[in-house]
């Protein structure tokens, strides 16, 4: 239901480093919880984030059940030229996320 | 008491008075109330990064329901195909002001009702659509929606006479000891706030930022699912989400709070 | 009569035979990190390199509210340019049921070693960062963190 939350900065000089921010909805149920019935509630996280500036991946994580539900990721990049930025997140069960922000460079 | 009540009167205001006439009855039965000036919002006590994320809205995950809510505020539904926006268009003019004096007296009801409660009611009166199951997605969505108006806003409860004696029932409640432990919520919160409980400080329990991102539950949740942990805690049966002893509960900690300032949707841990 | 004791022979069959009790115990415990296990889950990523302490910072709250949402962030000192960047960051712990964290991926494009996330601690424990370098060296940090947990929880 809940669309990712991205922020990046609205426009940014060529050569900047701007930081970029990331939050999805997302339980990260880490596969060693049980139920009061004593059973094992299965894992179920997202195992890998990455980050594409047009085209080229600039950022990617792999995941652990260590990380907290509703993953968050603040990371930065080198401002190169105008385009496009590819957020995908994948995981257990078949989950597949993905958004896109613009960033303009001058 | 009258005497008082008819002094302060025209220099203060009726509601004022009234309130001071509350509190006054309120002390001499039940011991001390946390004085005016030392109330706290919990927010005070939070780590350095916990505030961070309170204060930063793309980070805090609150927002990922608020989101959620805008898009409900604007989606028509029931059999009346009926939006939110329909009624009360934009949101954050018409709810300006308004999860800062909930609860508030129901005449449907003829009692108080919160502001889920509030939300399901319009669902089913104006929107003749089945109304949200609690601390479901959709209306933790629309509350921290409609709570996310009220941001900075002094909590103001209403200026109702019919709600007088439920704010009471609920002083009571929250007077009362209960369970294994048998305890009361004022035995912690108003006489050992921020003393120490197994490691954790022990807060005023002041309601200013619900629906709240609680990092132990690691999800949104309300005032009603904090109150039932908290009675659970207690190792006392939790009242059923809806519960009048729930809504009575939640009314009087909001009047408890008046005039501290509402920093919806908070985190806490 | 042969050189070898009788004693030490059945000492030897004793202490082999309990080692290997022992060995057969440890095997059917619930799997949790231990310090071993995290030093087993470095060596995995870092294979027989030296680790040098440095370069890395690693802010984690010394005492943390609740273990569920542990702020994280961990940065490196490079230029990350083409020729010498971060290749990628690993974080681990001691007591979690697992040893790892995150296994974060970076370039020259990254423009600075730096991430946030947020992650969760089960106990207080020893945190590690290990940052692999371009040139194929290995650095790390490690934070020491308190973790209070919530008084009133939910479920009984």
């Amino acid at each position: 239901m809940a669309r990712p939350l991205i922020n990046v900065p609205a426009k940014v000089k060529r050569g900047q480093v701007f930081e970029i921010k990331t939050l999805i909805s997302h339980i990260m149920e880490t596969g060693f919880r049980f139920t009061t019935t004593g059973d094992k509630i299965p894992r179920d996280i997202v195992t890998t984030f990455s980050c594409s500036y047009n085209g080229e991946e600039i950022f990617r994580a792999d995941l652990y059940p260590a990380i907290s539900a509703n993953p968050f990721f603040d990371f930065f990049t080198v401002a190169t030229e105008s385009g496009t930025l590819d957020f995908k997140w994948t995981g257990d069960n078949g989950f597949a996320e993905s958004a896109t922000a613009k960033i303009v460079v001058e | 008491m009258s005497l008082q009540t008819s002094r302060v009167a025209p220099i203060i205001g009726r509601a004022t008075a009234v309130a001071f006439m509350l509190v006054a009855i309120a002390s001499a039965a039940n011991g001390a109330d946390i004085p005016l000036d030392q109330r706290r919002s919990g927010y005070l006590d939070l780590g350095r990064d916990s505030k961070a994320m309170q204060d930063d809205d793309t980070i805090n995950p609150a927002t990922l329901w608020v989101q959620d809510g805008e898009a409900l505020w604007n989606q028509k539904a029931g059999a009346a195909n009926r939006a939110c926006a329909d009624c009360h268009q934009d949101a954050t003019v018409s709810m300006k002001g308004v999860a800062a004096r909930y609860p508030a007296f129901s005449a449907a009801r003829n009692g108080p009702v919160n502001l889920e409660q509030r939300i399901n009611l319009c669902r089913s009166e104006h929107q003749q659509a089945q109304p949200f199951a609690y601390e479901s997605r959709e209306l933790l969505a629309l509350t921290a929606y409609v709570g996310r108006q009220s941001r900075g806003m002094a909590i103001a409860p209403p200026d109702d006479d019919r709600l007088a004696p439920f704010v009471e029932a609920g002083r009571k409640l929250f007077n009362r000891r209960i369970g294994q432990i048998d305890m009361s919520c004022a035995q912690c919160h108003d006489d050992n706030w921020g003393k120490k409980l197994a490691g954790s400080l022990i807060p005023q329990a002041q309601p200013t930022g619900y629906p709240i991102y609680r990092l132990e539950w690691q999800s949104l949740g309300s005032l009603q699912r904090r109150l039932r942990n908290c009675m659970t805690g207690l190792r006392a049966e939790a009242y059923e989400y809806g519960a009048p002893e729930n809504v009575n509960l939640e009314l009087f900690l909001m009047w408890r709070a008046r005039g501290l300032l509402l920093e919806t949707p908070a985190v806490r841990p | 009569m042969g050189k070898t004791k009788p004693g030490a022979t059945r000492r030897a069959v004793m202490l082999g035979g309990l080692a290997g009790g022992l060995a057969a115990t440890i095997r059917l415990e619930p799997a949790h990190a231990t310090p071993e296990r995290m030093r087993a889950a470095i060596r995995t990523v870092v294979g027989e390199a030296s680790i040098r302490k440095g370069r890395v910072d690693l802010e984690v709250p010394p005492l943390v509210e609740n273990g569920n949402t542990v702020s994280l962030a961990v940065s490196v000192d490079s230029p990350m340019t083409a020729t010498d960047y971060v290749k990628a960051i690993h974080v681990f712990n001691e007591k979690n049921p697992q040893p790892n964290v995150i296994s974060v991926h970076l370039g020259p494009r990254a423009g600075r070693a730096k991430f946030s996330t947020r992650f969760r601690l089960a106990d207080s424990q020893i945190v590690t960062a290990i940052a692999e370098m371009s040139d194929g060296s290995f650095w790390s940090a490690s934070a020491d963190v308190i973790v209070t947990l919530a008084a009133c929880v939910e479920g009984i």
